[in-house]
Parts: C-alpha cells; sequence; structure tokens
C-alpha cells in the first residue's frame, strides 16, 4: 500500500525515474497491475490535476507528471493487456484540414495521455476521412478535432456528418479558439473543451458514457 | 531629439545574429513546398528533400540582405502615397484578422457579420493618426473560403487606405492579388505603387508550411510587400529567455527573406512578428505582457541593425472588456512601440489576445497613437531662446493665453486629444452625463460612421471590384453577395 502512494507521490513530483523504479517493484511484489495503475499512476494524476486546476501549480509541473505517467505504463502496459484491465480509451486528435495550428492541440494530447488515454495523434491539416478511418481502425471511443481559424471550423462539422454517415461509435468532442459550446451544439458534436484540463474531463466523460 | 528605446546593445545583436545564421545553416529550416525548396536548392542551399530541409549558407542570407529594400511606400486606392516605411518612422495599423468583435451596443463579444466589417471601414476612415486599414476580422456571413479575400473586397469598396492583410490558403491569394489589380488597373501599376501588406507567418520552431511559404514567393513575384510574422512562444516553442527567443526569430525571419528575395530580389518586406510569452498557469500567449513587448522592440532593433523597415504586434491588450487593463496594455505597448521605432505598429482595437476587434477600444487606442506621435516629435527649441522678452511679457500681460508666441506654437506642441479622453471638471462631467469612457467610445464611434464620406475610388473599378468578388463567391456555393447595410 505505501508502495502504491510512493508511486503517486513521486508522479506528483514529476520524478520519471523513481517512477519507473517503483512501479517495477510494485510488478515484481506481485501487485495487481491495475492497481498499480489506478491506485497508483492515475490517483498522482488525479492530485496533479485537481492543484493544476486550483492554479498551485502550473503546466510544465503537469507536463512532468504526464512524463512520469508514461514512465510507469511502459511497465505496465503489457501485464494490463494481460490481465484484461481496462484502458482508459483511444482518442483520436488532430487539427482539421485547412488547419496548421497544433499548439493547442498538441497540449490536449499530452494531457490525454496523461490521463491513461491511447492517443492517436493525425497531426494537423487532417482530411474528416483520415480522421474516420483512423477511429475506425484504433477503435476510438473519442474524436477530438482542432480549429483555429473561422475558415476551418466548418471542416468539423464535416467529419461529425461523416461519423455519423459511417455509423462509427466513437464520440466527437471539439476545441480551439473560434469554437464553442453553441458552436458544438450547433454541428451536432458530442462536447466541446476550453483547455488541455477541461479537455480531459470532458473526454473522460464522453468515454464513460455520458 | 527623437527619444529612443533602445533594449539592444549593438554586440549582442551581432551575436544573436550569428546564432540565427548557424541555426539555418546548420540545423536548416523545414519546409513544406516543393517548389520553395527546389528554388533554395537551384540558388546553392543544401536540400534534404525527404526531411522537407533547406540549409541556408551565408552567402544566400547576405545576397537577400542586399537586395531587400531599406524601406517602401504604400498607396491608398487613389494612388496616393500615404507610408514612407523607412528610418525611425511609425505608422499604426489595426490589428488584424480577429476571430470575434466586441459589440459595443451588447457589450456582447460574437461573430461579426458583413454589417460589422463595414462599420468598421467607416470608423477607420475617420481616424487621422492610424493610416492603414487591416482586414480586421473575418466577416462570418460569407463561406469561409472566401471569408479572406471577402474582408479585403469590403476593405477595397468602401475605404481609401491601404490594407494590411494576408492570405489563409494558396488559392485565396490569386483573388486577392485580382481585386488589387481592379483597383490599379494593371500589375505594373500596382509594382509601382503597393496597396497593401500580406502577413505571413513561419511556424515556429524554424519551420515555413506549404501554405505561407507559397504566399510569400506569389507576394514577391506580384511585388507585394510582405511582413514576416515570426510568433516563437518563449518557454513553449523558442527558450525561455528573451535573448533566445530573438534568436529564434531572427532564423525564422532570415529564412523568409531568404525565400522572398530568391522569388524576386528587391521584393518589399518588412522584419515584423508577432512573439509572445506563454503562460503556463492558463495556456494562453499574451499579448500585453511586458515580456512580448520587449520582444517586440528587441526583434525590431535587430531588423534595424539589418538596414530593413520593421513590424510588431504590439499594441494589444488580453483584457476582455474596453477595460483598465485593456488601456494600460495597448497604451505600453503603443508607447515603446514608438520610441523603439518599429515602422507599422499593429494592434489597436484589439482585445483577447489578438481574438476580438473592439471599435470602441480602436478609437480609444487612437488617441493613445495620436499622444505616442507627439511624444516622438520630442522636445524642441520653438523660439524659447532668448526667453527674457516672453516672461516680461508674461509679467506685464499677467497670462500668456493670447500671447503671439503662444498663438503661434500651440498647435504644434499641446495635443488636442478627442472627445474619448475626459478632461473636463468633476462638475462640468456630471454635467454632460458622467459618461463613462466606454460611453463616449460608442459616441464616437456613431459620429464618424456618421461623417463616412463614400470612397472616391472610380465607379468603375468599385463596379469591378464587385465583379470579381462575386464570381470568386460563386465559385464556392454562394450565387449572391450579403447586403451591404
Ligand atoms: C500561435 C499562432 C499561430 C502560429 C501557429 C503555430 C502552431 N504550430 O500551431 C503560426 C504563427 C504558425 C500561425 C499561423 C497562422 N495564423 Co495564427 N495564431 C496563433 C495564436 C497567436 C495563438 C494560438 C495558440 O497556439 N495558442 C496557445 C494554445 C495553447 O491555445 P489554443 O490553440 O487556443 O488551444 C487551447 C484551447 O483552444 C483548447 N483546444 C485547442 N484545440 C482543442 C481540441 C480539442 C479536442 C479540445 C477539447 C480543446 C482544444 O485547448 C488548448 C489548450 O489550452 C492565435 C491567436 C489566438 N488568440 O488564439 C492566432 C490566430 C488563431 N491565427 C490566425 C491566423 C489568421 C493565422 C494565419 C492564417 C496567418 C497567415 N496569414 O499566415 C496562419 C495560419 C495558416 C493556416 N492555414 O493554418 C488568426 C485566426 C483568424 C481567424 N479569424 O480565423 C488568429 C486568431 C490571430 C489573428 N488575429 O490574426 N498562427
Amino acid at each position: 500500500m505505501d508502495l502504491l502512494k510512493s508511486i503517486a507521490e513521486s508522479l506528483e513530483h514529476g520524478d520519471d525515474e523513481r517512477v519507473h523504479a517503483l512501479v517495477t517493484e510494485a510488478v515484481a511484489a506481485g501487485l495487481p497491475a491495475g492497481d498499480v495503475l489506478n491506485q497508483g499512476l492515475i490517483a498522482g494524476m488525479g492530485v496533479v490535476g485537481e492543484q493544476f486546476r486550483l492554479r498551485e501549480i502550473f503546466l510544465p509541473d503537469v507536463l512532468l507528471a504526464a512524463r512520469a505517467m508514461y514512465a510507469g505504463l511502459d511497465v505496465l502496459k503489457p501485464l494490463l493487456a494481460r490481465d484484461g484491465v481496462p484502458t482508459a480509451g483511444t482518442v483520436v486528435i488532430g487539427s482539421v484540414q485547412g488547419d496548421l495550428h497544433d499548439i493547442g492541440k498538441n497540449l490536449v494530447g499530452i494531457m490525454l495521455k496523461g490521463a491513461g488515454f491511447e492517443v492517436v495523434d493525425l497531426g494537423n491539416d487532417v482530411a474528416p476521412e483520415r480522421f474516420v478511418d483512423a477511429a475506425a481502425r484504433s477503435g476510438a471511443a473519442v474524436i477530438g478535432l482542432s480549429a483555429l481559424l473561422t475558415t476551418t471550423m466548418s471542416v468539423m462539422k464535416d467529419v461529425v456528418d461523416l461519423v455519423k454517415a459511417r455509423g462509427l461509435k466513437a464520440r466527437v468532442i471539439v476545441g480551439g479558439a473560434p469554437v464553442s459550446e453553441a458552436f458544438a451544439k450547433d454541428i451536432g458534436a458530442d462536447a466541446y473543451g476550453f483547455d488541455a484540463a477541461n479537455a480531459v474531463d470532458r473526454v473522460k466523460a464522453l468515454a464513460a458514457g455520458a | 531629439m527623437r527619444p529612443t528605446l533602445r533594449l539592444l546593445e549593438d554586440s549582442l545583436i551581432e551575436r544573436i545574429l550569428d546564432e540565427a545564421r548557424t541555426i539555418v545553416g546548420t540545423l536548416g529550416v523545414e519546409i513544406h513546398n516543393p517548389g520553395v525548396l527546389a528554388l533554395l536548392g537551384d540558388h546553392g542551399a543544401r536540400i534534404d528533400a525527404a526531411g522537407s530541409r533547406a540549409f541556408i549558407p551565408g552567402a544566400l542570407i547576405d545576397r537577400a540582405l542586399e537586395s531587400a529594400p531599406s524601406g517602401f511606400h504604400l498607396y491608398d486606392v487613389l494612388g496616393q502615397e500615404t507610408h514612407h516605411f523607412c528610418g525611425d518612422r511609425v505608422h499604426f495599423t489595426p490589428g488584424s484578422a480577429a476571430i470575434t468583435v466586441l459589440d459595443g451596443d451588447t457589450g456582447e463579444i460574437r461573430k461579426p457579420h458583413t454589417a460589422d466589417y463595414i462599420k468598421y471601414v467607416k470608423v477607420v476612415s475617420g481616424l487621422r493618426h492610424i493610416e492603414a486599414q487591416s482586414t480586421a476580422f473575418i466577416p462570418a456571413d460569407v463561406p469561409s473560403r472566401v471569408s479572406d479575400s471577402y474582408r479585403l473586397y469590403l476593405s477595397l469598396l468602401y475605404g481609401e487606405k491601404p490594407v494590411v492583410t494576408g492570405a489563409f490558403t494558396i488559392e485565396a491569394f490569386a483573388i486577392m492579388r485580382d481585386l488589387q489589380l481592379a483597383v490599379r488597373g494593371s500589375e505594373t501599376a500596382l509594382a509601382e505603387k503597393p496597396l497593401t501588406i500580406f502577413s505571413c507567418c513561419p511556424t515556429s520552431p524554424i519551420k515555413w508550411s506549404d501554405v505561407t511559404s507559397q504566399n510569400v514567393v506569389d507576394c514577391a513575384r506580384a511585388s507585394i510587400p510582405v511582413e514576416f510574422i515570426s510568433m516563437p512562444l518563449t518557454g513553449f516553442m523558442a527558450p525561455v529567455t528573451l535573448v533566445g527567443s530573438i534568436i529564434e526569430h531572427a532564423a525564422e525571419t532570415l529564412s523568409g527573406l531568404v525565400i522572398s528575395q530568391l522569388a524576386n530580389p528587391g521584393a518589399p518586406v518588412l522584419w515584423g512578428g508577432s512573439p509572445a510569452i506563454f503562460d503556463v498557469r492558463y495556456e494562453t500567449t499574451p499579448m500585453g505582457a511586458v515580456e512580448t513587448m520587449m520582444l517586440d522592440c528587441a526583434n525590431s532593433e535587430v531588423g534595424k541593425f539589418l538596414g530593413l523597415p520593421t513590424q510588431g504586434y504590439i499594441q494589444m491588450s488580453d483584457a476582455k472588456q474596453l477595460d483598465a487593463q485593456a488601456g494600460l496594455e495597448s497604451t505600453m505597448g503603443a508607447t515603446l512601440a514608438a520610441l523603439s521605432g518599429i515602422n507599422s505598429v499593429s494592434g489597436p482595437g484589439m482585445l483577447d489576445f489578438e481574438s476580438c476587434q473592439s471599435l470602441e477600444k480602436l478609437v480609444v487606442d487612437h488617441e493613445v497613437c495620436a499622444m505616442t506621435q507627439r511624444l516622438l516629435a520630442g522636445i524642441e527649441p520653438r523660439d524659447d531662446f532668448p526667453s527674457l522678452p516672453l516672461f516680461e511679457e508674461l509679467l506685464r500681460e499677467k497670462h500668456l493665453l493670447i500671447a503671439k508666441h503662444t498663438r503661434k506654437h500651440l498647435k504644434a506642441e499641446i495635443l488636442v486629444p478627442g472627445p474619448v479622453i475626459d478632461r473636463a471638471n468633476h462638475a462640468r462631467w456630471v454635467e454632460e452625463g458622467s459618461l463613462t469612457l466606454g460611453a463616449r467610445a460608442r459616441a464616437e464611434v456613431a459620429r464618424l460612421v456618421a461623417a463616412y464620406t463614400p470612397s472616391r475610388l472610380a465607379d468603375e473599378a468599385k463596379a469591378e471590384l464587385t465583379r470579381r468578388m462575386a464570381a470568386e463567391a460563386k465559385r464556392y456555393g454562394m450565387d449572391r453577395l450579403p447586403a451591404q447595410t
């Protein structure tokens, strides 16, 4: 139990080497991979997320914690698969066709990974078909679309329509400076997120079927 | 004496430029445009086609610096000169390409329409110290594929001032050039008298997209001036140190300069930028941060050191309303920019980083432009020596209100601000309705709209503009342009 606490604390401090070592130790000691994930890594990330929300810590601290999370996941992944522990799910993410802005989308991707999601990042200037193909191939629970230009927002609707036309189960979340909750509703997207932490909350809710 | 701000010593600028040249020569520049890569390759840059990378040798940079003009002029739609970008002259331009407008009547931040854009052009037409229009925001009532050209169309149809603009795609360039040809009549006439400046952005770190690098080439070939808008985000997409960010900005801008000068030696350019720090609490790019403004000024010093005219996105605010934060950030930016002699100062009107235009803020910022121009005129002796006769007159008459000396120099010495600036005594302010800044700004916007007179551009040219724009809109599925009310 203390070991799991130490994992969480090391993750909160962004100490990736220590997280790697402690997770290895926990696995060697026979702790179930699912417990290490949920009570160690994800518990730590939860604390970090809350501190960030309260502006007690800043983005770089969160990214360091996310990096520590990956270090732990590297050890756990094969075991989680073996034990059949469900992962948080897969998110396909990208900036829509015609849009080269990707800084915000990248941040969202990093934070989603930090929260335990499998992230398929298609980059920028991504055509609607590519989103849908990638989602179908990876069995993604969620598709995340980013647009920073007034002129590329309309592509988001094309993606939403295509997801429906293909009968995919994936839910669609949109974000970026010109996008709003109302716009998301308008085009039939399932959610809108205004920053990376908010994106994680919304994606979690979507993946959980909300 | 012109008051001047300097942030970098020459020796530091030299070291910054040395690093920038080393970066583009050894790390190379990522360019996602085969034509541009080939252009660089043809002139001696080493190309890694698989990695979309060009390694630009110092000799190419030197040649570009030699051919790039040290200044250029802009002309309004009537062909009259309005701008001379050179030396330490300062011109102001409204912030460009906002996503939203702050509706002065409702206080709501919302998507703009054609009517908002026309109102904006009418207001800018009346602002004496803002010599250019920008394509300030994107009307949402036309198909997105024509929205970049549509705002240029409205600017050229309703306004006379030259336009700072930019294309969002490679294809949009053609119509945006054709609209200018409708005004000027021929390619030669347009090349002789530039009417617009196009913003072209490298992508930090040290990369050019297909679209923006092609825009640089297309503008250069048409002799349309380009402002390079490098945007390193300090501590994120660029080093956290200001010097490190300035090095990155210089590397990106030098690479743009080489592309433009290879496409057409002598093509006019501005050493511009919209740098920003990165706020690690809110994941935002503050334009009102003092370090952002220091970067703008320092980048301009580097450009000036190279003998190039400069630009900076600096007179902006991160506030969401026309409040004290909006005032203080924009004023600090304008003042620093003017003192450092940034030739084209972009930003008036802009709120919410650079996402929201406000006409009310624009008229307030206009007062700041006027004040900074006054500041730049400095303190000069005007019939002040010897001073004895004037003081004798003062002692004799008990005041100088109607003295010859006063009448002669009042206008040049003391700027009379517009109605937005409140200098009434308290009782009079109460009697006149206790108007807040917002209310005074709204009234001034209304006054300017009412005072607007239509552009004197020839009717045939106006008809041709509309014909070309309508044809373009039709290509993208719009049968009729929105009503212009
Ligand atoms: C940096 C920047 C650039 C950089 C982009 C570098 C890069 N690798 O992305 C460069 C310089 C290359 C650039 C280029 C251009 N830009 Co630009 N750019 C910006 C700027 C200043 C900041 C964007 C940013 O990175 N912010 C920081 C990140 C962290 O925030 P964010 O992107 O908003 O993302 C957050 C949220 O929105 C959300 N989010 C984002 N995506 C998603 C996705 C999901 C699923 C979810 C849930 C949430 C979410 O979470 C993120 C994290 O907090 C904005 C201004 C602004 N206020 O947004 C202009 C801006 C968006 N650009 C603009 C323009 C015009 C352009 C150009 C067309 C200019 C030109 N003529 O060349 C080109 C684009 C060409 C193209 N076809 O795409 C305009 C848009 C105008 C409009 N009305 O559409 C803006 C508003 C600036 C302006 N006023 O001119 N730009």
